[in-house]
């Protein structure tokens, strides 16, 4: 390597063009991770806005059609713009220097897979100001609703989907080659950290799925524009077959925004229970069986669409059969905290709420698998705050860890750990301040995405509204703690940053050099994940 | 060590919050935190499912949480607790991927049993054809006269908070879907536009309404009495005003009840001639119930999905295109075809308040024999 080219590698690029040109996997890690975050904010304003509506019973700011918009944008939001970049954008950070890469193995694909992010939801916000408004029929889009009932703004609906799916196909793509190419000598699979396993597993369940997305809403476009009859009764069709496709995709989506979360819980808990994970052998299994899983669980999402009795039962099931593996993994993580050394640091309070409440969520999942009990459940509150526990203290609570884990690495300046704790117990509070009592509302009876409510109702839904303000206003403090940290505002962190952190992240410079492990480090003195030198 | 104090009572309260749901659940729902009480024995059977994986999940939850918990009280850095750095066992792993597959067998058979008892729609007394439209249901007794609309009866001011909301609020209609209790009522469920769901808790019965498609479902109810509900599938704008209120009475009641309702809906096809007044009275009753949920008490509309009907075109233009619009609905938008739900008094009503409301002042007026002619000349 000569001096001039070792000179151009090493110092990024200054002003914007370092952010639009860039290929180095920190660089990009970042622009996604703070993506995610504008996204999380723009999603959770929309999110307080419907807590404002059902704050009490009738119509206060916005009429049904409005809200039903709001209900639709949060959900493709949060799901497409701020949970899936922000687990992209770790694992570009962490996936090179977990495996002792020097970046990702296809950086000029990494550039571009984060770009077209920007233009997509750009796109889908734009859809807010178009006539006839923007899409109204719920993140899960049904046909006929989202066809031929739907606003002329579902075209650029669509347009933005193939765009997310692309940018995702190609980011599984990276990780896929990263991970089975620039594997350090000596890190063999069984040796890799869980957050590595997590993704790759992950990163094949993405590929699987999101060309299936693709597909369905190519079948819209065409039933919209080009008068076939895919989901229309009257030339053929079936709407019911929307909702296979849907949830063929969907329910691997599910566990997308969930394994990555596993993977970052997996790394915390050992850290400050100063203890190897318990079972890590057992814990690549779960994961790999939930994944395997998830493709034939779909329809239990279509309990009531009517579908044949044997249907019901299989999808039952197998749907009941995921509690094994989801039920290892978190004995497995209390059995890591088991007679350990414990200390409780704002990325570890994060994590134990992450158990306990993801837990719960998973929990009230299983009473929805029981397929006659779900004939009440289905489309209620319950499901509401069944996938708001799994998602929000679940795959949110994991990332706001896992930021609050790496960012001393990331910027080599410790976030205010007493603001991180504040955080953390607004966030506690709030969130099950808004998400438990919507177990009530649903069992008593209340379908979800409406707009208003019958008068039984009104007790929970404004405690569950005061909650949602809470736990949303109680973000800002996150906000400027990762602020401080990027200004350099804090004490400067050591390269181990945690004591009890082990992994080959630990082992460079806080903050992370830009380029690292451009010769492959040496494994010899590092413990497996397995626990064994 | 405060904060860890502070963190052991509030993981263990959301604990307490799991058992506390369990115990108010006895107290019959009043505080609205446990599934309705079902009238149904199919929605005894589901409660009792629904109590008993409650109970397990309370049981794993309590475990679970509780090892956890003294972990966190016990092995504390702070406490002086050296780590055990023991980190797998099959033994154990063997042990809790067993225990859980019992219990998952355990719960799905009688889960099965109550499914199959669902399925089993054969041998019915009475047929009910459910139909969903945007944002209202229809009911048709087979094999009898009987087919009607059922409406939300809610007003806009109490909507808007103009008027103190009445007790059932929203979950009110015109007319109930009547039943007889103890007789085997078969559903026959489709949809007109998009997916609806007829959901009522205490019947227990759930069911896509998908165009295009029927789906059946059934229900037998011992106790009389006034059963609501509501659409529980995202069916546009309208979703959260389509409730279900099911009468269900004494064999004799509903036996007279089908007699004057097959008396009326014969009366109700015959025209006669109104004054202007009349159709200006039953135009705005009419159009606050039909029309105004899009088109607004004050005709203006919420352009450009909803368009003003004050000052429109068809308000003020060719009476046969405005009432073929009505008629006919709009292909392509939500404007629903009202010819066959509304009687055609009800739609010459409507049809002449819209054309004078407002200040829109057409003078004109339109007879119901006019709709019944213009239905006539399409084949209806």
């Amino acid at each position: 390597m000569t001096t001039m080219t070792s000179e151009h590698s090493s110092a990024p690029a200054t002003g914007i063009r370092r952010w639009l040109y860039t290929t180095n996997h920190k660089d990009i890690g970042s622009m996604y991770l703070i993506f995610s975050l504008v996204m999380l904010l723009i999603g959770g304003s929309m999110a307080l806005l419907i807590r404002s509506e059902l704050f009490q019973p009738g119509l206060q700011l916005m009429q049904p059609e409005f809200f039903n918009q709001m209900t639709t944008l949060h959900g493709i939001i949060m799901v497409f713009g701020a949970i899936m970049p922000a687990f992209v954008g770790m694992a570009n950070w962490l996936i090179p220097m977990m495996v002792g890469a020097p970046d990702m193995a296809l950086p000029r694909i990494n550039n571009w897979s984060f770009w077209l992010l920007p233009f997509a939801f750009g796109m889908v916000l734009s859809t807010l100001f178009m006539e006839g408004g923007a899409p109204n029929f719920g993140w899960t889009f049904y046909a006929p609703l989202s066809t031929t009932y739907a606003p002329p703004s579902v075209t650029f609906f669509i347009f933005s989907v193939h765009i997310m799916g692309i940018s995702s196909v190609m980011g599984a793509v990276n990780v896929i080659a990263t991970i089975m190419n620039m594997r350090a000598p000596g890190m063999n699979y069984m040796k890799m950290p869980m957050f590595v396993w997590t993704w790759l597993i992950t990163a094949f369940l993405l590929l699987a799925v999101m060309p299936v997305l693709a597909g369905v809403v190519t079948m819209m476009l065409m039933d919209i524009h080009f008068a076939t009859s895919f989901f229309d009764a009257a030339g053929g069709g079936d709407p019911v077959m929307f909702q296979h496709i849907f949830w063929f995709f969907g329910h691997p989506e599910v566990y997308i925004m969930i394994l990555p979360a596993f993977g970052i819980v997996s790394h915390i808990i050992p850290t400050f229970a100063r203890k190897p994970l318990f079972g890590y052998h057992s814990m690549v299994i779960a994961t790999s069986s939930i994944a395997f899983l998830s493709f034939i669980v779909w329809a239990h999402h279509m309990f009531t669409v009517g579908m044949p009795l044997v249907g019901e039962l299989f999808f039952m099931y197998s749907t009941m059969l995921i509690a094994v593996p989801t039920g290892v993994k978190v004995f497995n993580w209390v059995a890591t905290m088991f007679r350990g050394s414990m200390t409780f640091e704002t990325p570890m309070l994060f994590s134990i709420a992450f158990v306990v409440l993801f837990t719960i969520g998973g929990l009230s999942g299983l009473m929805l698998a029981i397929a006659p009990a779900d004939f009440q459940y289905h489309d209620t509150y319950f499901v509401v705050a069944h996938f708001h526990y799994v998602l929000v203290p679940g795959a949110l609570f994991s990332i706001i860890a896992g930021v609050y884990f790496w960012i001393p690495k990331w910027t080599g300046v410790m976030y205010n750990e007493s603001m991180g704790k504040f955080h953390f117990w607004l966030s506690f509070i709030g969130v099950n301040l808004t998400f438990f009592p919507m177990h009530f509302i649903g069992l008593a009876g209340m379908p979800r995405r409406i707009p208003d409510y019958a008068l039984q109702f009104a007790d929970f839904n404004m405690v569950a509204s005061i909650g949602a303000f809470l736990f949303g206003l109680s973000q800002l403090i996150f906000v400027y703690n990762i602020i401080q940290c990027i200004r350099q505002r804090g004490c400067p962190a050591s390269p181990q940053v945690w004591e009890g952190a082990e992994g080959l992240e630990w082992t460079v410079d806080s903050p992370a050099p830009y380029h690292t492990f451009q010769t492959p480090p040496n494994l010899d003195n590092l413990r497996s994940p397995t626990g064994h030198n | 060590m405060e904060s860890i104090l502070r963190h052991l009572r509030v993981s263990g309260f959301s604990i307490r919050l799991l058992i506390l749901m369990a115990f108010t659940s006895f107290s019959h729902g009043e505080w609205g935190l446990n599934m309705t009480e079902s009238a149904t024995a199919i929605g005894r059977e589901i409660h009792g499912l629904h109590m008993t994986i409650f109970y397990i999940c309370v049981a794993i939850a309590v475990v679970v949480f509780g090892i956890m918990l003294y972990s966190i009280i016990r092995h504390r850095k702070s406490l002086g607790a050296e780590a055990k750095p023991f980190h797998e066992s099959t033994v154990v792993e063997i042990i809790w991927t067993t225990i859980p597959l019992v219990i998952l067998v355990a719960m799905a058979i009688p889960a099965t049993k109550t499914l199959v008892a669902m399925y089993d729609t054969e041998t019915s007394d009475i047929d009910i054809k459910v139909t969903g439209y945007q944002w209202k249901w229809r009911y048709e007794y087979l094999n009898t006269d009987v087919d009607f609309f059922s409406t939300l009866t809610t007003t806009q001011d109490q909507m808007q908070g103009l008027e103190p909301k009445s007790e059932n609020y929203l979950l009110e209609v015109d007319k109930h879907l009547i039943i007889p209790i103890n007789k085997k009522i078969r559903f026959l469920f489709t949809a007109q536009d998009v997916i609806h769901s007829w959901w009522v808790p205490e019947l227990a019965v759930k069911k896509d309404a998908i165009p295009g498609f029927i789906n059946e479902s059934w229900a037998k109810v011992e106790v009389p009495g006034i059963y609501r509900g509501q659409c529980a599938e995202l069916c546009g704008q309208g979703h959260g005003y389509m409730p279900i209120v099911v009468e269900a009475v004494s064999e004799e009641d509903y036996q007279a009840w089908l007699i004057t309702q097959q008396k009326a809906q014969k009366s109700a096809n015959q025209v006669s001639k109104l004054s202007f007044d009349e159709l200006m009275a039953q135009g705005k009753t009419g159009y606050d119930k039909n029309c105004a949920a899009c088109h607004q008490v004050t005709g203006m509309g919420i352009p450009p999905v909803f368009p003003a009907l004050k000052g429109s075109a068809i308000a003020l233009g060719d009476i046969q295109q405005h009432i073929d619009i009505v008629v006919n609905g709009k292909a392509g938008s939500a404007m629903s075809a009202f010819g066959e739900q509304l009687t055609p008094t009800e739609l010459a009503a409507i049809i002449t308040y819209e054309r004078n409301a407002w200040g829109n002042d057409k003078g004109d007026s339109i007879q119901p024999a006019e709709i019944v002619s213009f239905k006539q000349a399409q084949g209806q």
